[in-house]
């Protein structure tokens, strides 16, 4: 009977299992959001969010139990110093679970596995951002030295110009973002 | 040992097996909120990365 048996063995061993994931919180701690597959990260969710309450704890005693999971000090320094504490005012749900799809190859369920507050592509995305901007920037240089060079020989006011000049500049962004989304 | 009383007739298995068959049904796809595109619920838009209205992956060929 299965009665109060919790938990998924992931067809290991108990040792195989530990050590899995052991690694996995490990990798989650260190790099904040990992990929992996569904069952798994349905499994890790209940480590991580006990690792990150002792973490809160933040006692030496709760430091060596941490250890003692996780057997590696960078892990429970990052966890202690850096995770714990931003999540002072959350009262559990540290973690979040993402599908994403099917792996190609053997078509299992992959999932991402986040720390609530530490996502990572919102940087990304932002870096993304701001590279496109300098890209619009640039275009907009040439456009207004081609339109300078325009303006010296019909000799009319800049500031009249100036303003028509911005929509035009948005239609064009946008036009950019569908090509994107096209791809 | 148990063993079929008959044959099964050609008849009968194929009803059997025209019945699977019509139990399979395409996996039901939504458009994505973000880009248009169609994808599976519950998961993050393979075209454009987004869920729930956030950005959860840059894909490859953006
Ligand atoms: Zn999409």
């Amino acid at each position: 009977m299965r009665h109060r048996k919790k938990g998924n063995h992931l067809s290991r061993t108990s040792s195989h299992k530990t050590a899995l994931m052991r690694n996995l919180a490990a990798q989650v701690i260190e790099h904040k959001e990992i990929k992996t597959t569904h069952a798994k990260a349905k499994e890790l969710r209940g480590y991580v969010e006990r690792l990150i309450t002792y973490g809160k704890k933040g006692t030496v005693h709760h430091r060596r139990l941490a250890f003692k999971f996780l057997q590696d000090k960078q892990a429970v320094n990052s966890l202690f110093e850096e995770v714990a504490p931003s999540f002072e005012n959350r009262n559990g749900g540290y973690t979040r679970i993402i599908k994403l799809g099917n792996r190609k190859g053997d078509n299992a369920p992959i999932s991402l596995f986040q720390l609530v507050g530490f996502e990572k592509i919102s940087d990304k995305a932002a870096a993304k951002a701001e590279k496109d901007k300098k890209k619009v920037a640039k275009k907009e240089k040439a456009a207004k030295e081609t339109e300078t060079k325009a303006q010296e020989s019909a000799a009319e006011e800049p500031a009249t110009q100036a303003e028509p000049e911005a929509p035009a500049e948005e239609k064009e962004a946008e036009k950019e973002d569908e090509e994107k989304k096209e791809d | 040992m148990a063993n079929p009383k008959r044959k099964i007739s050609r008849s009968k298995r194929d009803m059997r097996r025209a019945n699977w068959f019509s139990s399979m049904k395409p996996s039901q796809l939504i458009t994505c909120d973000n880009c248009g595109e169609k994808k599976l619920p519950h998961r993050a838009c393979p075209s454009c990365g987004y869920y729930q209205g956030k950005n959860i992956f840059i894909p490859k060929n953006a």
